[in-house]
């Protein structure tokens, strides 16, 4: 270190500021300060305080007028209405009420229970889970390349009817509800999926648009026309997504209609919400029964179908009994569609407004599902076999377009249904042939308990399944997910995991494995040991490692991570598994392989209570960590590097090798190797490496070993050695004079004088302006605060046997002299008058404060005439230079700045300088007046100081009277 | 006991109307046409078959004057009484035969202004009869053998279609119910529906003409049904088109359900049912 030391780099400051101080004319005397005497006689008298009195920390009482008109929007708790009593502190004002974050939650907090109320339907609880649920899901996995069709039949097929003769006029009136623009039929052909969507949405809009321009034919015309369209089976693949979108114009029609038949009834006074047909008046009723009349004839099955379900809630305004007698009517109805894909979804549907309008009404629910049952067959009949062959979709891939449709029906089915009826249910699906795709949407929409309860019969089942049909692993996944929501008997648990695993590991395609056995890593973590997740592990690399087949899978890979680490959160075990480790290498990509580690650096920092010595979690973190840090480069956004940081840091914190602090310190040195493009991660290692000086320190009761000498003078080395490579200049400063404190602290003389060197070498590099959250301030103030601080180490730290007297403190402030400091700046003299207390208590005779077992200047020196002379001559400077300062200030137009720098000039003189000396004195008596000359000084301020000021102005009133 | 149409004739102006009397007339219309394909054949009494009046009378509700500015309301009864040994029929639109009820309510104006005059069209429905329908299930079952005119029985594929109709002799305000089982077929099916069709009938001593037309069309299954369902047969009487069967010396209104089964090789095989309609 010594090697550091270069003589060329230290300035010769004594003769320097002899140049500069050729004027002065006085010697500065130090006040000779009695320091215990003065912490007594400073010490505030202990006074019993009356609750009812003043006092400095009680809140004060503000009125706080702006949080009224803060917009709070009567939404938040009431709790910060009391405000007037609380102190009105800038941040907890500033979030009250106009935090638009707290505002949002706030709202939808209070949002959320009305919203539950309004519905008042007691059958319906949060539990179930509702439609707009399902929709988003069913969209986006129901999707299609095939060019589609809309198909308008603006024209009318009626080549089949045989009536004769029927005469212009009443032909156009009979088919008016069928025509929207007569004679013409609107084929769009060639439309991609998204085209598809957007001319759906469009009718939806132009529905709207008739409707609020009281045509309502054609809005009736238009929803018949879309409700066509769902008898079209074409293009397969994608029927439950347009049936998705169909049905959402739907809704939008029964809820438009069933509005404006309300608007209807309540025009003297709206009627509630729970009315009865009584309140209903005539108009509304023939109103709403022409609707039905209208779309009763409708000629075509489905379209009257759905629009008729569609305002199933308009028969409340008719009787009372109008829904109980339609819902099983229509249920009846579906039995006339052949296609047993468009009727299960009509089911759906019917189902869907069922449970919205009368979820009391549970039997034709059931109703529909046994008919589901009893046309069942239909699914394997010649019609839609022959229909699959052209458009050249393979059973499997039909079949779960079924899902959907039957999982929604079964769970408005199973929704708060007694065991019995589930049983019944069951068994009834048992006895079907070819059951599969009914026996996934059981376990799919059946409560998890009552499958968990019953897993065992459930696998026997699908094992019984045939294998060309509907595909094992997806019965496999959905009994998955039933088990990872509710537990199935103890006994059962091992059986069923190897029945399952056994029928997961033999499925082909890596995809559908995945898929599988993402779902089922769940319950093998909630229910069985390392040893079994390692196995699931084990398998999971074999079957995704061939042909690279983990890179279609990453969301499903990352997954079984992140139910692997909500699961096991001792690390210790979690890496003690042989495959986690290879599992973790099947992340390739590195964004994802990224993500990946800082969820479990998350649960690591979150779960990890006790710091570690664990070389197996070392090791495998410190890998973790190193992919992190690797993600880096020079892309990286700044907030990324951050979370990185924060969560290497973390790592670092935990990382404890007791007593061991040889190896702690070789970790660091790793750590430093391994994280070198971090630099919070480097400041860190730098403050461990501190922590562990200090440490040692305190094991050894403050007095080093030969070896314990070595072992911080080696922390001190990797310290300095570091510093350097950090860019932040603020932060080698402060950590340059951290790291000379602690190793002053610790007895290391040479190595702190390097570091406080250093950092006086340093202090030309900083710049005038930094980057401080994106925005370039001013760094003076920065380097202020910095000066101050190690302005005050200085006093403890003992000159260097080869190197002048003052030695630092010259170069500190040579190296301030030479900073270029900003235009119209009063920095560099306030450097100069708070370096003025420094000197004045370097002359004590016993100082303020010293490090044990380092003899600072006073013992050195002994008060040495010679030193105080020193001291003395530099404080001259200083005030020369000051006065120098104040005189330039006078001919601009900086008097305001020179009465404040005049008056703090004469404060520190107050303070620190014995007025005794009639030079002194009489520079304090001037400064007093330059400083009130203009009249910029607030004299009350400058009167009520400390009891030492109070008491020196009185002397200078004694000597001027 | 008569029923009377009540009302008010309302009058809105800016400024005070002079006028020449208002009066208000009532008219009740059988309005008989002949079909294109009839008319050549029965020309002879063609004149027959002009209009016949049910009910016409005719009442001044304002003497000539002046009606002041504003809203003025003028209420006014009628008797429903038919003229003569005639009776009212329930109001109903067809293609041959109308019956048809209209008011018109005329303003005579002094001369250079335009006398004004407004129609409006009200519906009669008949007196619910006291008696009870006894509904009669109709069972009935559709096979190759069972169809009339078939030119080759052999080409035609088999099926066996079996179901009922709750009843023939219907109430116009209750749905035509019933059910079809699809027992088997060798051909899949396209289509069932249920025909509605209207048998109207004019004419006199001379002779008649008898025209079936259809009123609506309704699909209860599309596409392959599952076999041994039943299927509902449902179908509400539309209102204005329909009402209850009548019979008179000069005309006849009657109704007519047809089953029709269309194959999928386009095959169309129909089951009539006659109906009788009636308001209880």
């Amino acid at each position: 270190m010594g090697s550091v030391y270069s003589p060329n780099s230290c300035p010769n400051f004594p003769t320097r500021f002899h140049s500069i101080a050729l004027y002065s004319v006085f010697f500065r005397h130090a006040r000779v300060r009695k320091y215990g005497a003065e912490l007594q006689r400073c010490r505030l008298d202990a006074v019993p305080v009356d609750l009812g009195d003043y006092h400095p920390l009680k809140p004060i009482t503000v009125t706080d007028s702006r949080s009224r008109r803060g917009g709070r929007k009567g939404s938040t708790s009431s709790s910060s209405s009391s405000s007037s009593s609380v102190a009105p502190d800038p941040l907890s004002s500033m979030l009250e009420g106009t935090d638009p974050l707290s505002l949002f939650a706030a709202a939808s907090a209070s949002e959320t229970p009305t919203l539950s109320h309004s519905k008042n339907e007691e059958e319906v609880g949060a539990d179930f889970e509702p439609w707009s649920a399902k929709r988003g899901e069913i969209l986006a996995r129901f999707t299609t390349t095939e060019k589609l069709s809309i198909n308008l039949f603006m024209g009318s097929d009626k080549t089949s009817s045989p009536s004769s003769a029927v005469s212009e006029k009443v032909r156009t009136r009979l088919e008016e509800l069928d025509d929207l623009e007569e004679g013409s039929q609107r084929e769009l052909l060639n439309l991609s999926q998204q085209d598809y969507v957007n001319r759906i949405e469009e009718l939806n809009q132009s529905l709207k648009e008739a409707w609020s321009s009281d045509q309502k034919v054609k809005a009736l015309k238009i929803v018949i026309q879309c409700s066509k369209l769902l008898s079209d089976t074409s293009v397969i693949q994608f029927y439950p997504s347009k049936f998705v979108l169909i049905t959402d114009i739907l809704d939008t029609f029964g809820r438009l209609v069933y509005e404006r038949i309300w608007s209807m009834c309540s025009d003297p006074r709206p009627i509630p919400d729970s009315f009865s047909v009584e309140d209903v008046n005539d108009t509304a009723k023939e109103t709403c029964l022409n609707w039905f009349f209208k779309i009763a004839s409708i000629r075509e099955l489905i379209p009257r179908l759905y629009v008729e379900a569609a305002i199933l809630k308009c028969n409340r305004f008719l009787n009372k009994t109008g829904i109980q007698e339609t819902l099983p009517r229509l249920t009846a109805m579906i039995r006339g569609i052949g296609d047993p894909l468009v009727a299960v979804y009509a089911r759906a549907y019917l189902c869907r407004v069922g449970m919205e309008v009368a979820p009391h009404l549970k039997d034709s629910l059931n109703k529909n599902f046994f008919d589901l049952l009893a046309s069942f067959r239909q699914i394997h009949g010649d019609t839609v076999q022959n229909q699959l062959v052209i458009q050249r979709v393979e059973i499997p891939v039909y079949l779960t377009l079924y899902s959907p449709a039957i999982h929604w029906i079964l769970q408005c089915v199973a929704y708060r249904a007694p065991d019995v009826l589930l049983t019944e249910m069951m068994e009834r699906c048992k006895k079907l042939g070819n059951n599969a795709l009914l026996l996934n949407s059981v376990m799919w929409a059946f409560r998890p308990e009552f499958v968990a309860a019953r897993a065992t019969d459930f696998i026997g089942m699908i094992k019984d399944c045939d294998e060309a049909g509907f595909p094992k692993h997806l019965l496999f996944g959905s009994l998955g997910r039933s088990l990872a929501c509710a537990d199935p008997p103890e006994s059962e648990r091992l059986p069923i995991l190897n029945e399952a695993w056994k029928v997961i590991t033999k499925v082909r395609s890596p995809q559908d494995y995945i898929n599988c056995a993402e779902i089922w890593v769940e319950f093998t973590c909630r229910h069985f040991t390392k040893r079994e997740v390692n196995t699931v592990l084990a398998d999971i690399i074999k079957h995704m490692t061939p042909d690279r087949a983990f890179e279609d899978a990453y969301p499903q890979l990352q997954s079984v991570m992140k139910k692997i680490l909500t699961y096991f959160h001792n690390f210790s075990v979690l890496f003690s598994m042989e495959k986690f480790l290879p599992f973790l290498d099947m992340f390739q990509k590195d964004s994802v392989r990224v993500e990946v580690c800082k969820s479990i650096m998350e649960v690591f920092i979150k779960h990890q209570q006790e710091p570690t010595r664990d070389p197996v979690i070392l090791n495998a973190l410190l890998h973790v960590c190193k992919t992190m840090h690797d993600s880096v480069n020079a892309l990286t956004v700044e907030d990324e590097k951050r979370s990185l940081a924060l969560l290497i840091n973390g790592f670092i914190r935990m990382v404890s090798f007791g007593r061991d602090f040889e190896q702690q310190l070789s970790f660091c040195v790793e750590a430093r190797a391994t994280f070198c493009n971090l630099e919070p991660v480097i400041i860190q290692l730098i403050h461990t490496v501190n922590q562990l000086a200090m440490e040692t320190r305190r094991v050894m009761g403050g007095s080093h070993s030969r070896k314990t000498a070595a072992f911080v003078r080696a922390c001190a080395a990797y310290s300095f050695i570091t510093i350097p490579s950090l860019t932040s200049i603020f932060s080698r400063l402060h950590l340059y004079l951290l790291s000379g404190q602690v190793a002053l602290a610790n007895q290391c003389l040479s190595q702190a004088d390097a570091f406080l060197k250093a950092a006086v070498s340093v202090l030309p590099e900083v710049p005038r302006t930094i980057s401080v959250e994106g925005k370039q301030r001013s760094s003076e103030a920065f380097l202020l605060d910095f000066i101050n601080s190690f302005l005050s180490t200085l006093l403890v730290v003992p000159d260097h046997p080869e190197q002048g007297v003052l030695y630092l403190v010259r170069g500190l402030l040579n190296m301030v002299q030479d900073y270029t400091w900003e235009d119209n700046s009063d920095a560099k003299v306030r450097v100069y008058i708070s370096a003025l207390p420094l000197l004045a208590a370097m002359s004590q005779e016993s100082y303020l404060y010293t490090i044990p077992k380092v003899d600072s200047n006073e013992t050195l020196y002994g008060g040495d005439p010679k030193f105080v002379a020193e001291i003395s001559r530099l404080c001259e400077t200083l005030i020369g230079q000051v006065l120098d300062h104040l005189k330039t200030l006078g001919r601009e137009e900086g008097v305001r700045r020179q009465g404040s720098l005049a008056f703090s000039l004469f404060s520190t003189l107050l303070a620190h300088g014995d007025l005794r000396n009639n030079k002194l004195n009489q520079l304090a008596v001037n400064l007093w007046n330059l400083s009130h000359k203009n009249g910029h000084c607030d004299t009350r301020t400058s009167v009520s100081l400390s009891p030492t000021y109070t008491f020196s102005y009185k002397l200078l009133n004694d000597f001027h009277p | 006991l008569v029923e009377v149409l009540a009302g008010v004739v309302v009058i809105t102006s800016k400024e005070a109307v002079q006028h020449q009397g208002i009066s208000l007339t009532m008219e009740g219309l059988v309005n008989l046409q002949l079909s294109s394909k009839s008319v050549g054949v029965f020309e002879a009494f063609y004149n027959s078959v002009k209009p016949i009046q049910l009910i016409s009378s005719n009442i001044e509700v304002a003497k000539p004057g002046k009606v002041p500015g504003g809203k003025t309301e003028i209420p006014f009864e009628f008797p429903l009484q038919a003229k003569g040994n005639k009776m009212l029929y329930e109001t109903y639109h067809g293609v041959f035969v109308n019956i048809q009820y209209t008011l018109r309510c005329d303003m005579r104006r002094p001369l250079l202004a335009k006398d004004l005059s407004k129609t409006c069209e009200f519906m009669l429905h008949c007196q619910p009869q006291k008696s009870k329908v006894q509904p009669t299930p109709v069972d009935f079952t559709i096979t190759p053998e069972t169809l009339q005119n078939v030119k080759e029985r052999t080409s035609l594929p088999k099926f066996v279609i079996r179901g009922h109709l709750d009843a023939t002799n219907c109430v116009i305000t209750q749905p035509l119910t019933g059910e079809l089982v699809v027992e088997s077929s060798e051909v899949a099916i396209k289509s069932i529906e249920l025909q509605l069709v209207r048998v109207e009938t004019c004419g006199c001593a001379e002779g008649y003409a008898r025209d079936a037309t259809e009123i609506q069309n309704i699909q209860i299954a599309e596409g392959d049904v599952c076999h041994g369902l039943p299927i509902p047969i449902y179908m509400v009487f539309p209102r204005l088109f329909t009402c209850p069967t009548l019979e008179t010396t000069n005309f006849k209104v009657e109704f007519e359900v047809n089953v029709v089964i269309v194959l999928h090789d386009d095959h169309l095989i129909t089951e009539n049912f006659p109906l009788k309609l009636c308001r209880v």
